[in-house]
């Protein structure tokens, strides 16, 4: 086994410096049977937006307090040992930038080595340890718990996880051993693989102490005061821990390999192989189930080395840079002030997408939505489906009855558009052609005030032509909406030409309040999201056209980690929309995109796909096949990757050039938002520069430094 | 119109003291916070009492701003989890402002308007200091309706060493040791201790937990008070080591009707016999006691020679030496305050009558032979409160 004690870990310390040190106070406290606990704060010194972190210096300190405490407690000074957090943070883990940048492979070796070096000491200095989990407690902050004795939770805390899978590794410093020996595989899979893949899905307090990771939880309000009066019980015997959740030695035989079985494969289904991480994390939890802590240290040790200094891990910490950081802080976007208060908003039409439309303004704005249409019927079709849903939200308990009656008073329906006069924000969701909505803003334009701000939620069409017979150009832009609008979280921002400042830091304001992340871009065919999702669907689609099996163009693109292939993606926006999709993207761009009859063809069809019981697209019905006009010069698998490849790299390019966005990053940001492409590829960009498409395509790399680990 | 009720004292409990400043054990603790969890306390520790029959929650602060402000009764009933329909209020009479709740809200439940009510105070002397903020009616001096003397506590003390010239600095500095020396005997004994909620305390050092009253001076001599300066007025009389510290505290008490006790199985600590309020002259508000307690013991048809045990609140050694002088008790008589004062453990302004209530009660359980004590305090601005208690532990047999 490996002797922590004897590693040299200063190359790490050396490349962690200007780290921001977590301090680990220590303040002897007298408990009431008369025992002494040395109390550890974890504390950076800074207030909870900058959570504590532990880095190889934070850790340093740590250890050098073990050190002094494990002498104490052989001197019989103190009598245990607690670890506790800054008010809200327990601590937030490793400070992941900061270890994608000092990773080489040595260093990422001894990284994970002293992470189990300092947590390994906390269950061995000679008295019980506590960890008083008062907080936030992410990755490495739950195996500093996971080290100690015992642990209590506080009912507040605003999150505990263990994130790593999503960011490209797996809890290493414990957690992937310690966690299935103290709550049995099932949950282990849960906590671990499962919630970083349900978009980082993190526990609440009563749910992590439930699944036995907690051995106590208290209230917020005296957590510290009830944990310490807990421990002293626990000390004295008075309180026995029970552990139920340790698995047995049946669950070791029987449960344990069955459960890994059934987690591998559905995650090849639902996730296929390309992400590493969930797979490193599998088998060290399969490994686990051995009972041997310290031969899972070293199978972790293993595990974080080969991801830490490998390409998915930097694009992970990338992609997550962008969706925490660059999406709150949007490229090229004016100063906030210059935003109009909406106090009302317009939504012209009343079919589904205005009802959500108006549903989620109303929601989230708490302002008076008016919702029209040509006739009162269809208005009150669209102000029922908003009732409804209104409705539905109370009887799942998301709006109070108060709150729901708010919403419902706020969304009114009407044919009569000078009713929207004093709208501050109109938005239009009628047909998707040219003429329709340059109409509607006609009959509106006049009827509004000359600030009132016009949006559109076109995905194909120009703006600019939308807004050419306006007497007021400049406040138009594209707010475009992603399905379902109430879920998915990307609104692209269109600027034209003539748009003015304060209408486009409006729309950010606005998208904001809606719970979105805004990215604004250019208007140019596609904005930025069906552009390149067009290149995907349109290599399919020339795949197939060429006479590939569906089944070889569905599982071409499995490499990159897309969250579906491209014909589960066409038949999820709906055929006719793909096809639309495509031939507006080559009546722009003819020489660069694909349209095929066939994808109106199948738009036709009632069931034109033969999907398992996943939803998995697994070839074409055989409607289908008799409908279609197939070629007979079938293309490999990797052939199509590679031209899917090149494709997206020279568009990107092309993008960049005709600054459809200010940098490959709002890009990339736009795939992982827009289009849940995968953190491990770090949306495209990164995975494109991986696999050398940008080099095939342009000579040059999107990244440089480059967003890749050491291999 | 329901009969006149018995009412009980039931419980109390409360926050060690801090030293209030930067340097105390509570400077990055909320007022609020402490009295959230002084509260949340009690409550556990009488689980009898079901939150829902709580009728009112009183809490009293002198300051009633920041993080003593919000109507401290019906925030912190809120944050402590009673449910919403308990109702809260907060109350001021500066520094008997949990004595003025508690005699209130007794009254209420003599009347049968209420069956259980919690009386607490708090005081964050460290976030709130004395008067700051304060903006008194320019009046008071043009007028000389009062004397500039009235505002300065410490200048009140000074005026009553004038007015009673035989009330000397000696004697107060003797009054004040005792009372360090008569508090660590106290600790010692472990009287104190049951009645304290642990508080985790935040420091540049990391978390701890507050155990003890923090001002205490248990090795005061008679040398070292003696030369202390007199931050009032050169050659002054009244020191720190006179005087009480300035204070961080919260202090919390459940009263009942005797027969809502009885029903819940509630303990009966103590038995509200009555309590009366007084006012003085500003300048010399700390003879208050003398007005208040004559006027209590007049109503409840006693003397004091009735009065067994004396919880006085120690606001300056003179201020208590003026009150057993005007009753012809000595300075070191065993009734008054036996176990100390605020001299040592400090006075959180508001919040020091329940402690007073809280320590007597303590006391009643060890002496059985006495049947009345008072609690009784000054207050800024030349007031008084007193309140007499019986104790249902009385078994009669030395009848005091």
């Amino acid at each position: 086994m490996t002797d922590y004690t004897t590693i040299d870990f200063t190359p790490l310390f050396d490349a962690a410096e200007g780290e921001v040190i977590t301090h680990s106070y220590v303040r002897d406290v007298a408990l009431a049977s008369g025992r002494m606990l040395a109390l550890i704060t974890l504390d950076n010194g800074m207030d909870h937006t900058r959570p504590n972190t532990l880095g190889p210096l934070s850790l340093r300190a740590l250890n050098t307090v073990l050190d002094s405490l494990q002498e104490r407690a052989a001197a019989g000074e103190i009598d245990a040992i607690g670890i506790t957090g800054k008010p809200f943070i327990f601590a937030a883990g490793a400070d992941l930038s900061k270890v994608a940048a000092l990773a080489n492979r040595q260093n990422a070796r001894l990284i994970a080595q002293h992470g189990h070096y300092v947590l390994g000491r906390l269950g061995k200095l000679g008295v019980p340890s506590f960890a008083f989990v008062n907080g936030l407690a992410l990755g490495g902050a739950m195996e500093v718990a996971l080290g100690c004795s015992y642990r209590t939770v506080d009912a507040s805390a605003a999150a505990l996880a263990f994130p790593e899978v999503f960011l490209g590794i797996i809890p290493g410093w414990g957690g992937a051993t310690i966690v299935p020996n103290l709550i049995g595989i099932e949950k282990a899979l849960e906590i671990i693989v499962s919630n970083p893949l349900k978009n980082n899905r993190m526990m609440k307090p009563a749910q992590a102490h439930e699944l036995g990771l907690f051995d106590a939880i208290f209230p917020s309000a005296r957590f510290l005061e009830e944990s310490l009066r807990w421990a002293d019980g626990v000390i004295g015997g008075a309180i026995e821990v029970d552990r139920p959740n340790v698995p047995g030695r049946l669950e070791r035989l029987t449960k344990w390999p069955a459960a890994i079985k059934i987690a591998r494969d559905t995650l090849k289904t639902r996730i296929g192989t390309a992400a590493k991480s969930p797979y490193f994390a599998l088998d060290l939890l399969s490994a686990a189930k051995d009972g041997n802590i310290e031969a899972g240290f070293e199978r972790e040790d293993d595990a974080l080395t080969e991801l830490i200094s490998g390409d998915q891990f930097h694009a992970s910490i990338y992609a997550f840079d962008l969706v925490q950081k660059r999406a709150k802080r949007p490229a090229g976007a004016p100063p906030k002030e210059l935003a109009h208060r909406v106090q009302k908003v317009g939504v012209i039409g009343a079919g589904l997408m205005a009802s959500q439309f108006a549903l989620l303004f109303a929601r989230k704005l708490r302002v008076p939505v008016l919702i029209t249409d040509l006739d009162q019927a269809r208005v009150d079709k669209g102000l029922d489906y908003i009732r409804g849903e209104i409705e539905s939200m109370f009887e799942k308990g998301r709006l109070s009855r108060d709150e729901a009656n708010q919403i419902t008073a706020l969304v009114r329906g009407t044919t009569d558009k000078s009713l929207y006069a004093d709208c501050d924000w109109v938005i239009e969701a009628v047909f998707e052609e040219l003429s329709v909505k340059q109409q509607v803003f006609a009959e509106i334009e006049p009827i509004i005030s000359e600030t009132a701000i016009i949006a559109t939620n076109t995905s194909s069409l120009s703006v600019t032509e939308i807004g050419a017979n306006l007497a007021h150009p400049e406040r138009l832009v594209g707010f475009h909406f992603f399905n379902p609008v109430a879920v998915m979280p990307l609104i692209e921002v269109v600027r034209t030409p003539s748009t003015n400042d304060a209408s486009l830091a409006t729309a950010m304001d606005i998208a904001r309040k809606l719970g979105k992340t805004a990215v604004i871009t250019a208007d140019r065919p596609g904005f930025v999201v069906n552009r390149l999702l067009a290149k995907v669907m349109g290599e399919a689609a020339r795949a197939l056209d060429e006479g590939t099996p569906l089944e070889v163009v569905e599982h071409a693109l499995d490499p990159i980690g897309l969250p579906m292939g491209p014909f589960e993606l066409i038949d999820l926006v709906g055929w006719k929309v793909a096809a639309h999709v495509q031939d507006t993207m080559v009546a722009a761009f003819p020489d660069r995109f694909y349209a095929s009859p066939n994808l109106h063809a199948m738009a036709d069809l009632e069931k034109p796909l033969v999907k398992n019981k996943q939803g998995k697209v697994e070839d074409l019905s055989r409607e289908a096949k008799k409908a279609l006009t197939l070629g007979k010069s079938p293309v490999s698998a990797e052939a199509i990757l590679r031209r899917v490849e090149d494709e997206l790299a020279g568009e990107i390019q092309l993008m960049l050039e005709e600054q459809v966005v200010v940098a490959a990053e709002d890009i990339d940001l736009c795939l992982i938002l827009g289009a849940g492409w995968p953190f491990q590829a770090g949306g495209a960009t990164p995975y494109l520069d991986r696999v050398g498409a940008s080099e095939r395509v342009d000579g040059k790399k999107f990244h440089d430094p480059a967003v890749a680990g050491e291999g | 119109m329901p009969e006149i009720r018995e009412v009980v004292f039931v419980d109390g409990v409360r926050t060690p003291f801090g030293r209030a400043g930067e340097k105390g054990m509570y400077w990055q603790t909320r007022a609020d916070d402490l009295a959230v969890k002084a509260l949340q306390t009690l409550l556990e520790r009488n689980p009898g009492l079901p939150t829902d029959r709580i009728d009112d929650v009183g809490i009293a602060a002198t300051t009633q701003q920041g993080d003593q402000g919000l109507t401290l009764g019906r925030s912190v009933s809120i944050l402590a989890g009673i449910p919403v329909t308990v109702p809260g209020f907060a109350l001021d009479r500066m520094c008997a402002g949990a004595m003025t709740t508690a005699a209130f809200l007794g009254s209420t439940i003599a009347a049968g308007q209420n069956d259980v009510a919690i009386a607490g105070g708090v005081e964050h002397m460290g976030h709130h200091p004395l008067g700051l903020d304060a903006d008194p009616n320019p009046r008071f001096i043009s007028e000389k309706i009062v004397s500039p003397d009235a505002l300065s506590m410490g200048l009140t003390a000074e005026r009553l060493h004038d007015r009673f010239p035989e009330l000397t600095k000696e004697r107060a500095d003797r009054f004040g040791m005792l009372s360090q020396h008569k508090v660590q005997a106290a600790y010692d004994r472990g009287d104190i201790q049951p009645d304290l909620v642990p508080i985790a305390v935040r420091s540049a050092e990391g978390w701890g937990l507050a155990t003890e009253d923090e001002g205490r001076r248990p090795d005061t001599t008679m040398e070292v008070l003696a030369g202390l300066r007199t931050p009032f007025r050169p050659h002054g009389r009244v020191t720190a080591g006179n005087s009480s510290p300035l204070t961080d505290g919260a202090t919390m008490s459940i009263l009942a009707a005797a027969d809502t006790a009885r029903e819940l199985g509630l303990p009966a600590k103590m038995r509200l016999v009555g309590s009366a309020f007084a006012g003085v002259q500003p300048e010399v508000m700390g003879l208050g006691p003398v007005p208040s307690t004559e006027k209590a013991l007049k109503r409840a048809g006693l003397t004091i020679s009735d009065i067994g045990l004396f919880e006085l609140n120690e606001a300056f050694s003179v201020q208590v030496l003026s009150f057993v002088d005007h009753f012809g008790i000595a300075d070191d008589d065993p009734r008054v305050n036996p176990w100390g004062g605020a001299i040592a453990y400090g006075h959180p302004l508001a919040a020091s009558g329940v402690r007073l209530m809280i320590q007597l009660a303590r006391q009643f359980e060890q002496h059985p032979e006495v049947r009345y004590g008072l609690t009784a305090m000054c207050v800024g601005l030349g007031q008084g409160g007193s309140v007499i208690w019986e104790n249902p532990h009385f078994d009669g047999k030395k009848g005091k």
